[in-house]
């Protein structure tokens, strides 16, 4: 397969999971509110009993940020198992692409989506005095974006095990909801006890959040080129096993 | 060469089960080909492996030149495929689904939109081009699918059921559709069917395919003729049926359910004779025989279309409930 052919054919999955994300536009709205509820209300309500240096509110925005992020590049991710369900995915697979094509294409498709989510999170933030800059909405888009590469190929490995879309849920319960919560968006980490300790670091989100809070508000426990790092290693990481796990599928 | 599908030795096992068992087959270029069977039958089974979405347990098939097995990616640019099941995005219109199938074939860049015309012009869908595919009729969303199997102008074309569960006007649209197409390309179609009207209207050769074997390979025109003779139904309290067997043009006697039925040689001439030996008769009905009784004759098993048409509507519905 030559190159030209291998790229239009990532422009095809990107096309499709565009379309879908400008078609489906109460897919957007609940990903952008969620994080504003909690914003708003948990925030709100949390921020009146902790004291955190910063503006809870202000301290917890990184997080919505990665937020949007881990629940729109997971899900969409795992929807491949829609695909399964509906024989969409023959159609793909049947096509001359490359099992590989059909996964870096879908990974951007899903990546476009989870940035595009986050862009009018940080427009709505830029409005609630989160101290953004051009510099710093620049630094955090390229950490959205590793991270965002990282989830949806992640998402996408657990989809291509799943057999029915009845285990979502799964998902949601033992991948998400865990990855969200360990990842530092809601507190800070410095004061945990050693052993959830351990489990954060062992959350690529937390470094994601970590880097966010750097180049936002100046206060994190470690360097953004390290957080970079990290993050770009887990990307490494999950597109080499995707694309096994593409390869191996079967219907 | 002229043989565009050469299938030789092909076997598909699941666990015990048999679904495709040695089956040779070879397809000419431009023909249309059926494959005839009951439910369970192994059509799928065998399109999915000669479309390469499946790995067969034993045996070869090469299709334009290209073995299934070693060189898939070949096999699948030249192949287009319309699925048993519906397997385009819902949430996409029908422009945007066929939009990314002539991506993912190659199609030049500025010729995408004239070809996605063209194909939907054929089946009759250009207005609806535009609406998104979950607001089409069961119909309509089988008419998108063919469009697109055929975007790419494959040599072959497969398609699987291509008008399961859609409503008789429907299908004689389609059939007409893939009988235009025929003519106006030469392009191999391949159908799986267990509409045997279908089967007669659209093939030029058909196999009749039960338990995962070929029982039967012929042109339709010769698997009509199987049967020599007419058939003869008859239903009655007290039927005569050792009598009626011991007549010399009586050729078949079998006893259904409800009814008696005979395959009778010259049966304008010899009816009278044959009501006047059967005894006592409710109900006589007399017919030369369709693919039907040669499908029966072949599988002992009957699939009538009206009980088919029945069971399939229920099945897709189900189906898509399920989903
Ligand atoms: N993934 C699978 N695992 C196990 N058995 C299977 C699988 N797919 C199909 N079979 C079995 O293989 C046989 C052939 O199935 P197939 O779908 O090819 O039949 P078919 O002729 O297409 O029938 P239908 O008219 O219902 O579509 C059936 O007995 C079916 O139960
Ligand atoms: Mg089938």
């Amino acid at each position: 397969m030559n190159t030209r052919k291998f790229l239009k054919g990532i422009y095809a999955l990107w096309y499709r999971e565009f379309k879908v994300f400008l078609n489906e536009r109460s897919r957007i709205i609940s990903s952008v509110f969620l994080p504003l509820f909690w914003y708003f209300i948990f925030g709100g309500g949390v921020g009146t009993i902790t004291s955190t240096g910063v503006n809870y509110q202000h301290f917890i925005f990184p997080g919505f940020l990665a937020m949007t992020i881990i629940f729109s590049s997971l899900f969409n991710g795992a929807y491949i198992v829609w695909d399964k369900k509906i024989d969409f995915l023959k159609e793909v697979l049947i096509s001359p692409l490359s099992r590989t094509a059909i996964f870096i294409g879908k990974v951007i498709g899903g990546m476009t989506d989870a940035l595009l989510q986050a862009s009018i999170l940080i427009i709505i933030g830029c409005f609630l005095g989160i101290p953004f800059t051009a510099a710093n909405i620049l630094l955090s888009f390229c950490m959205l974006f590793v991270l965002a590469i990282g989830l949806v190929s992640l998402g996408l490995i657990i989809g291509s095990f799943l057999e029915s879309p009845e285990s979502f849920g799964l998902v949601s319960s033992f991948v998400v909801y865990p990855l969200f919560l360990l990842s530092g968006a809601l507190y800070p980490l410095d004061k945990l006890a050693a052993w959830l300790k351990v489990l954060t670091h062992l959350d690529p989100a937390t470094y994601a959040v970590d880097g966010l809070r750097n180049v936002i508000l100046g206060s994190s426990s470690m360097s953004f080129g390290y957080d970079l790092l990290i993050v770009i290693s887990f990307d490494i990481l999950m597109i080499f096993t995707g694309t096994w796990a593409f390869n191996r599928m079967k219907l | 060469m002229t043989e565009t599908i050469e299938i030789k030795n092909l076997t598909k096992r699941y666990g015990d089960l048999v679904a495709v068992d040695h089956v040779n087959l070879s397809i000419a270029r431009g023909e249309i080909f059926g494959l005839l069977g009951p439910n369970g039958a192994g059509k799928t089974t065998l399109l999915m492996i000669l479309s390469t979405l499946l790995k067969p347990s034993s045996g070869e098939a090469i299709i334009n030149g290209f073995d299934v097995i070693k060189q898939p990616s070949r096999v699948r640019q030249s192949i287009g495929m319309v699925f048993q099941d519906p397997s385009s995005d819902e949430l996409l219109t029908g422009y945007e689904n066929l939009k990314l199938h002539a991506l993912m074939y190659d199609v030049p860049m500025n010729r995408i939109d004239e070809k996605i015309d063209e194909v939907l012009t054929l089946v009759d869908l250009e207005k609806r081009k535009n609406h998104k595919v979950k607001t089409y009729s069961g119909g309509m969303r089988r008419r998108m699918e063919i469009a697109r199997g055929l975007l790419h102008q494959p040599h072959v074309l497969f398609l699987d059921e291509p008008t399961l569960g859609l409503d008789p006007q429907t299908r004689e649209h389609i059939w007409e559709y893939i009988e235009s197409l025929a003519k106006k390309t030469s392009m191999t179609i391949v159908l799986t069917t267990h509409y045997m009207e279908e089967a007669e209207k659209l093939c030029n050769r058909i196999a009749i395919i039960d338990h995962g074997q070929i029982i039967a390979l012929d042109t339709t025109e010769n698997l009509r003729h199987t049967i020599t003779g007419d058939i003869v139904s008859l239903k009655g309290k007290n039927l005569l049926v050792e009598e009626l067997k011991k007549l010399a043009f009586v050729k078949k006697a079998e006893q259904f359910d409800d009814h008696l039925q005979l395959t009778v040689e010259n049966s304008g001439k010899n009816l009278q004779e044959l009501l006047r030996t059967a005894g006592e008769i409710d109900f006589v009905e007399v017919h030369s025989p369709d693919l039907n009784d040669v499908f029966l004759y072949y599988t002992g098993k009957e699939i009538r279309e009206s009980e088919g048409d029945m069971t399939e509507h229920i099945r897709s519905l189900t189906r898509a409930k399920q989903k």
